[in-house]
């Protein structure tokens, strides 16, 4: 084998040229496709983690038909304090729970005191809170940050709310709301500070402590709408939430059906479609790759074999075995995409060390200055580089078949 | 017993829709460490003849057997191991590899048909281009080498494998007189040392005389067979 690779190289060798192109050719494919991989992987991992780690979690828990009515925040669809005692268990019995937080969300309307406009209220448990969305208190913009995320009393405005009724860390507003029987009830709240908006322009998602939801919609049990959960393993968040809903699935609502369900952030935001896209952008480059080294290695093959007909006839002639002669061209193509892929890696990984010292910051959505970190995973590398290597192999195999199938006497007597 | 045999051996190709026949009703035999040529004018037959006992292509009729195997037997994978094993190859445009040296070009056989340990290979590769004159031109590749020098280089190949016959279809028509004369000699001399078998074409008459046996081919057919004690 030895040998045959010694002779394949020297093969590729006497065409120096068409080998430095076809190589050439190979590396800038895959090392274009290793970069896409890891800026598109690293944008999409930072876009997921403004989405579960600064708003959703990875994971809820709600009432059954909770999400399907979301839009209305219906109060009658919260979580009994027995419903939300399994869901608890279910949460502490996971080993691959993180963390999880309880959440009371409502409508209210938002009052500077002369102007009126609506919001969604989040009354959040602070500590269990920055446990599950750690970047949350992140978003806040102004007023007094660290500490609990919000006490007693405060309120975390959004941005546009505040600023669209002229409001500010410190100032008193209150909110409005109807609770569950039909009564209005309404609380003063100091603004604790501007919340920044994780989802754009439409974000109008406001905090407040849980106990001031509670006593806001006079809730005389303690009341849950949703469990808003932080898993260990972010990539593992399909694999926990097929295991709750398995978990939870005996726990059911007067009808018999299932009383709670589970919902992943996938299935909780469009911006999950985002990351699709990213992944079938990088599919279709990926297969983008696959044409390129399969029309490049075919086409050198090819060529090699046109060219070496004579030469075919007289190994053949001497008795080389057809196997031989085919596994002789199919090693030619093989060294054209391991060179291929090893220099291709080398140059991505160079780019990703490059583009990571250079700290290349963008914005995305309301985030301003967030840092393009791109990073790629050794499977991405290998799987990459591997598809390379078998495609390059596949593209030589019908001019190796044609080469091994060759008549020697024809060959011979080719000018 | 001989080393090839043929009997009314016959080789007809088609051309769109006629037979053009090749080879009509031949019969030789042709002794072990013998040195023969076949001769005769272009399209008498002689490539067809060397084709067929170097089991390159089959013969429509008759009988054709080479080291006691019915050639016309053999498929194509059996052929390949055939020659790989019992038969080397001259060409008349030598067809060395280029990207390989001579000594390269020498072993290619021992590794790509024979799987023989790299010591043996060397010392074999070695004995035989020091035999053919060309141990000191052993790492040249061959363009940088002279047609003659080339010629040895292939000659060498052909015996690398042991064989036992040796084929040459006009092995000399690319070289001067003087240099085709030195090619035939050490063929000659290789012959005596291995007791190697072979056999060339040419139509060249100073080259033929050099053969101690000689078939005349005229359209295919045997006309003359001469030994060289007849030619003396």
């Amino acid at each position: 084998m030895g040998k045959i690779l010694q002779i394949a190289a020297r093969n590729l060798l006497r065409y120096r040229r068409r080998t430095l192109l076809t190589s050439l050719l190979v590396v800038i494919g895959i090392a274009a496709v290793l970069l896409f991989v890891a800026i598109t992987g690293s944008f999409k991992s930072l876009m997921i983690a403004q989405i579960t780690d600064s708003m959703l979690g990875h994971l809820q828990v709600h009432r059954r038909g909770y999400v399907a009515s979301i839009e209305s925040l219906p109060l009658n669809l919260n979580m009994p304090p027995q419903l939300a005692a399994r869901a608890v268990k279910a949460l502490e019995d996971n080993p691959e729970v993180a963390a999880y937080a309880p959440r009371i969300k409502f409508g209210a309307m938002f009052s500077n005191f002369t102007e009126t406009t609506s919001v969604r209220v989040n009354g959040v448990d602070p500590e269990r809170e920055n446990r599950v969305t750690p970047l949350l208190a992140g978003r806040q913009l102004d007023g007094e940050r660290g500490g609990a995320l919000v006490k007693r009393g405060e309120m975390l405005v959004p941005v546009l709310v505040a600023r669209g009724l002229q409001v500010k860390a410190g100032d008193t507003v209150v909110l409005v709301t109807t609770n569950k029987d039909g009564s209005v009830n309404g609380k003063t709240f100091l603004v604790r500070g501007m919340l920044e908006s994780a989802t754009g322009p439409g974000g109008r998602d406001g905090y407040i402590h849980i106990e001031d939801a509670r006593e806001l919609l006079r809730l005389t049990e303690p009341e849950v709408t949703e469990f808003a959960v932080r898993v260990k393993r972010q990539e593992r968040v399909e694999r926990v939430t097929a295991a709750l809903v398995g978990e939870l699935a005996g726990v059911k609502n007067k009808q018999g059906g299932a009383a709670l369900e589970v919902h992943s952030w996938q299935r909780l935001t469009p911006f999950a479609n985002i990351a699709n896209m990213i992944d079938v952008l990088t599919l279709a480059i990926k297969v983008m790759l696959v044409s390129i080294v399969l029309v490049a290695i075919m086409n050198v093959m090819v060529m090699a074999v046109y060219e070496r007909i004579r030469e075919i006839g007289t190994i053949a002639a001497i008795g080389t075995p057809p196997g031989r002669i085919l596994s002789l061209f199919l090693t030619e193509g093989l060294l054209l995409g391991v060179v291929g892929s090893v220099i291709g890696t080398a140059v991505s990984l160079a780019a990703i060390y490059a583009l990571n010292v250079w700290k290349i910051s963008y914005n995305f959505g309301q985030q301003q200055g967030l840092l393009l970190a791109p990073d790629i995973a050794a499977r991405d590398v290998i799987s990459i580089a591997g598809m390379v290597i078998v495609v390059a192999i596949l593209a030589s195999l019908q001019p190796a078949w044609k080469a091994s199938r060759m008549d020697p006497i024809t060959a011979l007597r080719h000018v | 017993m001989s080393l090839i045999h043929a009997e009314k051996l016959t080789k007809t190709y088609r051309a769109g829709d006629v037979d053009v026949p090749a080879v009509r009703g031949v019969d030789f035999a042709i002794e072990p460490a013998s040195f023969v040529a076949f001769v005769g004018p272009s399209g008498s037959g002689k490539s067809t003849l060397l084709n067929m006992i170097g089991c390159l292509d089959s013969p429509s009729g008759g009988r054709l057997s080479v080291l006691d195997t019915d050639v016309a037997t053999l498929d194509r994978h059996a052929s390949a191991e055939f020659r790989g094993r019992h038969i080397g190859f001259i060409f008349q445009d030598f067809n060395l590899i280029p990207v390989l040296t001579a000594y390269e070009n020498v072993e290619y056989p021992l590794i790509m048909v024979q799987n023989w340990t790299a010591a043996k290979r060397r010392e074999r590769v070695m004995n035989l281009l020091h035999a053919v004159g060309m141990s000191d031109q052993a790492d040249k590749r061959p363009d940088q080498l002279s047609g003659g020098q080339k010629q040895r280089v292939a000659v060498a190949r052909a015996l690398v494998a042991d064989s036992k016959l040796v084929l040459a279809d006009e092995p000399t028509a690319n070289l001067d007189h003087d240099t085709a004369r030195r090619i035939l000699e050490l063929m000659k001399k290789m012959r005596d040392e291995l007791k190697t078998t072979f056999v060339f074409s040419t139509h060249d008459p100073k080259i033929m005389r050099e053969a101690e046996v000689t078939f005349t081919l005229e359209d295919g057919r045997l006309a003359q067979n001469n030994s060289a004690a007849q030619h003396g």
